[in-house]
C-alpha cells in the first residue's frame, strides 16, 4: 500500500522515463505491452484502460493489486466471477502490458482535449488532407493506416502525439518499407509479408506488389515515417477538434 | 517537411487514375474472353463453361508441369474454393470463411481477412466455403454464420457486412456470390435444418437487400399449393452453389437444393416447388421468369445445386441458347433457356428411382422405389449421380464433361421428426452398403458393382456418352476444359490429371494425396499460364517447367 501512494504522489512530478527506469522496464518493453494491449484488452477495456464501469487501468490504480507482479498475476489468471478471463500470456508478457499501463499512468497527467467532432470531420477531410494518405471505412488512401476503428486502439494522447511527432511511435504493421530493383525503380509502400526470397508491398500506387529478392539492389525500412508533423499546420483548437473525430472513429 | 508532404499528396491523386483502370468493372465481368489470364467469377465466366482460352499448356507439353507453390488452408475442412485472380493477385477462401489475397506466382500471402465465425453456425456436410466474387475493389464473402462480407480488395479490411440470415436457425453461406450489375447475389444453404431457402440481392456498394426471392412460395401465391399444409415453412429448398447469368437475355439461372425433411415427404404432398428446379430470375427485380423442376416431391435428398452451364449451339437445324444440366438424380439434361423448355433428358448413370423422362422432362417414377422405414436399395445413392462438383463444356469438342458416380446406390431409410429451430431435420437416413471413403486410405474395398468415379464426356446433342475415364474410388472434383484440347480434373483417391478431350487418353498425372474437391481453374501471369487445383486441404499450382 505505502508502495502505490508513493507512487501516485510522485506521479505528476516524475517524467515518464524515469518512471520506466525505476520499474527496470525499456522503451521496447512498453511498446511491446502496447501491442499486447491493443491485440488483446483494448476491445473491452478501450484505449485509455477506462471502458469497464469502475475499472481504471490508465493512472495506476489498481483496486485488486498493488505491485507489478499482482497485476501481471491478474492478466495471466484472470478474475473469477466476472468478466475478466485468463489471458494466455507467460509472467514476461504480461509484465510487458503491465509496463505499458504504467506508461499510460505517467503520460496521463498530459491532458487532451478531444474537441468537436464534426468539426474536425471537416478538417481531417479538408484542410487536413488526412484522407490522401489515410483511409476511414471507403473513403480516402490505403496507403497509410486505416483509422476506421483508431479510437478504439488509441486514446487522445496518442493521437495528439502522432499528429505533432509522427516518428515517436509506429506500429510494425505501419512502418514504410523501400525496395530498389536492379532496373533502378524505386517503390515504397507497406510491408505486408516477407519470407527469406521475396517481399509484398502495398505500394504508394495501392498496388499489391511481390518482389523477389534476386531482383532487387535494395530494400529496407524507412527512417522516417512519410506523415509530416500538424505542429504548425493545425491551431490548437483545429486539433482539437481532429482528435475529437479520431476518437469518435470505433470501427463499424 | 512541406515538399515531403506534397510530394506525397501529389502521388496520391496521379495515382486514382491507375487504381480506376484496375478496377474490376462489370464490363470487365461481361467479357473474360478479353482477359484469358484472369478468372473473375467462380466458374471463369458467366455461362459457366469452367473452360480457358489460355493456350500455353497443351497435351504436347501438359507432361512437363510442375509444382510452382502450395498454399495450405490453416483448417482440416474440405477445400472447396475457386479462386480468383486478378491481374496477378489471387483470392481464395479458407474453411470456414476465411478470405485470403495471395501473390498468383509465389504463393506468398498479402492479407487475410479472419471471418472469426460465430459457435452458432451449423451445417449437415462441413462447414465449407466455395469462394469469393469481386466488383469494383472490393470482394464479396458468404460466411458459414449467415453474413455476407464486402472486403477492401487492397487490405482485406471490411467496408460492410449484413446479416444474410440467421446461423442458429440452419442457415449458411457457402457458395461464392455472383455479381450482376450492381447487385451481389447470395442464396441461402440449410436444406437439412428445416430452413425455408431464399436467394437476394445486394447493393455491391452498401449491403442494401435490392430483392429477395423465396424458393419456397407462400401458400397463397403461384404455385404455393404444391406444399401441403404448413410444410412449406421448414420446405429447405436451399442455394449452396453459384448460378450463371445470360446478359443478352437478362437472366440469372440457379440450381435448388432438396425439400424437407430429406427423406420423408410425408407431410409434404405435392411437387414442393422450387426444390429441385432451375430457376430463371431478372437480377434486377428478382422477378421468376421461368422454372424447370428435374425431380418433383423428392424423397432422395436430389440437390439441383448443380452450376447450370450455358452454351449457344445448333440444335436439330437451328441455332439455340440452351442449358446442359447433369442432374444428382442421374439424368442429363438440355433446356432452352430462354424459355425452360425441356429438349433432351438421357439417364448418365444407374438409375433405378425412375423409368425414365416423359415427352415433357417429368420423371416417371418406379413403383416401391421410396424410402421406407426398413429400407429400399435403390440408384444412384443418397450423394448422387453427381453433385455439386462443376462440369465443363468446351466449344471446341462440343463436348460435355462430367463428373459421375456410377453404379452407386443407398438403402433409403425413412423417419418419424418434428422440426425443430436448428436441429437436422431429414426424416430419416440413407445407409451406404459398401463405405464411401473420405480421404485416401488403403482399403478401397469396392467392386465396380458397388459403385465407382468417373469422368464422362457426354454429347449434349443427343446425350450419348462419347468416352469415359474411369476412377477405383468415387469423385468430388470439378473440370476444366482448355482451347487446346486438355481436360484437366481429379478424384476423391488424390490424383490429379489431364486427359485428351476428344478421347478421354491419360497424358498426365500426379498423387496429391488428398481428395480433389473442388474445380481445376487456369491463369496466367506475364505470359506464363498456371492450372491451380485444391486436394486435401492444400492448393497446389502447376506451370509448365522452364
Amino acid at each position: 500500500m505505502e508502495h502505490m501512494f508513493a507512487k501516485r504522489f510522485f506521479l505528476p512530478l516524475l517524467a515518464a522515463g524515469a518512471l520506466l527506469a525505476q520499474h527496470g522496464y525499456t522503451q521496447a518493453d512498453v511498446e511491446a505491452g502496447g501491442r499486447l494491449y491493443r491485440t488483446n484488452c483494448s476491445s473491452c477495456h478501450g484505449p485509455n484502460g477506462d471502458l469497464q464501469p469502475g475499472v481504471d487501468l490508465g493512472h495506476g490504480k489498481f483496486r485488486r493489486a498493488n505491485s507489478d507482479e499482482e497485476v501481471a498475476s491478474i492478466i495471466m489468471k484472470g478474475i473469477p466471477g466476472t468478466g475478466m478471463p485468463p489471458g494466455n500470456f507467460p509472467e514476461s508478457q504480461a509484465l510487458t502490458i503491465v509496463a505499458y499501463l504504467r506508461s499510460m499512468a505517467a503520460s496521463a497527467n498530459v491532458t487532451v482535449t478531444a474537441g468537436d467532432p464534426a468539426r474536425g470531420k471537416e478538417i481531417f477531410e479538408g484542410k487536413g488532407q488526412c484522407l490522401n494518405c489515410h483511409r476511414v471505412r471507403a473513403s480516402g488512401s490505403r496507403v497509410g493506416p486505416d483509422l476506421t476503428d483508431i479510437g478504439t486502439l488509441r486514446r487522445p494522447a496518442d493521437l495528439q502525439r502522432s499528429l505533432v511527432d509522427p516518428d515517436a511511435e509506429v506500429l510494425a504493421q505501419n512502418r514504410y518499407y523501400r525496395v530498389l530493383t536492379k532496373d533502378g525503380q524505386t517503390v515504397t509502400g507497406r510491408l505486408l509479408n516477407e519470407d527469406t526470397f521475396s517481399v509484398q508491398m502495398l505500394d504508394t500506387k495501392e498496388n499489391l506488389r511481390s518482389f523477389k529478392i534476386a531482383d532487387l539492389r535494395e530494400h529496407a525500412f524507412m527512417a522516417k515515417s512519410p506523415m509530416p508533423s500538424y505542429k504548425d499546420r493545425l491551431t490548437a483548437a483545429e486539433m482539437s477538434d481532429v482528435i475529437g473525430y479520431l476518437t469518435s472513429l470505433k470501427g463499424f | 517537411m512541406k515538399s515531403r508532404f506534397l510530394a506525397l499528396f501529389s502521388i496520391a491523386g496521379a495515382l486514382s487514375a491507375q487504381i480506376l483502370s484496375a478496377q474490376v468493372t462489370f464490363e470487365r465481368l461481361l467479357h473474360p474472353e478479353k482477359e484469358p489470364q484472369n478468372w473473375l467469377t467462380y466458374s471463369g465466366s458467366y455461362d459457366s463453361q469452367r473452360h480457358t482460352a489460355l493456350r500455353e499448356i497443351t497435351p504436347a507439353n501438359v507432361k512437363n508441369l510442375e509444382l510452382q507453390w502450395v498454399f495450405q488452408q490453416r483448417s482440416l475442412e474440405k477445400f472447396e474454393a475457386t479462386p480468383l485472380v486478378v491481374d496477378g493477385i489471387m483470392y481464395t477462401t479458407q474453411a470456414p470463411s476465411d478470405v485470403v489475397a495471395l501473390d498468383a506466382t509465389t504463393g506468398r500471402i498479402f492479407w487475410t481477412w479472419a471471418a472469426n465465425v460465430s459457435a452458432n453456425s451449423r451445417t449437415c456436410c462441413g462447414k465449407v466455403n466455395r469462394g469469393v466474387a469481386i466488383l469494383g475493389d472490393m470482394v464479396y464473402v458468404g460466411t458459414i454464420d449467415g453474413r455476407l462480407v464486402a472486403l477492401d480488395a487492397k487490405t482485406g479490411k471490411p467496408v460492410w457486412k449484413v446479416e444474410v440470415a440467421k446461423a442458429e436457425a440452419g442457415y449458411s453461406l457457402m457458395h461464392a456470390p455472383l455479381i450482376v450489375k450492381d447487385k451481389v447475389i447470395m442464396g441461402v444453404a440449410g436444406g437439412e435444418y428445416g430452413i425455408r431457402g431464399f436467394i437476394a440481392a445486394y447493393d455491391a456498394k452498401t449491403g442494401k437487400e435490392a430483392w429477395k426471392f423465396y424458393t419456397i412460395p407462400e401458400p397463397g401465391g403461384k404455385n404455393g399449393n404444391t406444399w401441403a399444409g404448413d410444410s412449406w415453412k421448414h420446405g429447405g429448398a436451399s442455394i449452396w452453389v453459384t448460378g450463371s447469368y445470360d446478359p443478352e437475355l437478362n437472366l440469372t439461372y440457379w440450381g435448388v437444393g432438396n425439400p424437407g425433411p430429406d427423406w420423408n415427404g410425408d407431410k409434404r404432398a405435392g411437387d414442393n416447388l422450387y426444390s429441385d428446379s432451375v430457376v430463371a430470375l431478372n437480377p434486377d427485380t428478382g422477378e421468376l421468369k421461368w422454372y424447370y423442376q428435374f425431380t418433383p416431391h423428392d424423397d432422395f435428398d436430389f440437390d439441383s445445386v448443380q452450376v447450370p452451364v450455358l452454351a449457344n449451339m445448333d440444335w436439330q437445324g437451328q441455332q439455340r441458347k440452351v442449358m446442359l444440366w447433369g442432374n444428382r438424380n442421374g439424368f442429363f439434361y438440355v433446356l432452352d433457356r430462354t424459355t425452360g423448355q425441356y429438349l433432351l433428358g438421357k439417364p448418365f448413370a444407374k438409375v433405378t428411382w425412375a423409368t425414365g423422362l416423359d415427352e415433357r422432362g417429368r420423371p416417371m417414377r418406379q413403383a416401391n422405389m421410396e424410402p421406407t422405414p426398413e429400407g429400399t436399395l435403390i440408384y444412384p445413392g443418397n450423394l448422387g449421380a453427381t453433385n455439386w462438383y462443376s462440369p465443363s463444356y468446351s466449344p471446341e469438342t462440343g463436348l460435355f464433361y462430367l463428373s459421375v458416380w456410377d453404379n452407386y446406390y443407398s438403402v433409403y431409410g425413412k423417419t418419424e421428426g418434428e422440426y425443430v429451430e436448428g436441429r437436422l431435420f431429414m426424416g430419416g437416413a440413407p445407409r451406404n452398403v459398401v463405405p464411401l471413403l473420405m480421404q485416401p486410405a488403403p482399403t478401397l474395398a469396392r467392386k465396380e458393382e458397388e459403385g465407382y468415379g468417373a469422368l464422362r464426356a457426354i454429347d449434349p446433342k443427343t446425350g450419348e456418352r462419347k468416352w469415359e475415364f474411369k476412377m477405383t474410388d468415387v469423385t468430388d472434383a470439378g473440370i476444366l476444359t482448355t482451347a487446346t484440347g486438355l481436360v484437366f480434373s481429379g478424384g476423391r483417391d488424390g490424383n490429379f490429371y489431364a486427359l485428351d478431350a476428344k478421347t478421354g487418353a491419360l497424358l498426365w498425372k500426379i498423387y496429391l494425396g488428398g481428395p480433389v474437391a473442388s474445380g481445376p481453374m487456369s491463369f496466367a501471369v506475364n505470359g506464363r499460364q498456371f492450372i491451380a487445383v485444391n486436394a486435401g486441404t492444400s492448393m497446389y499450382v502447376f506451370a509448365v517447367k522452364q
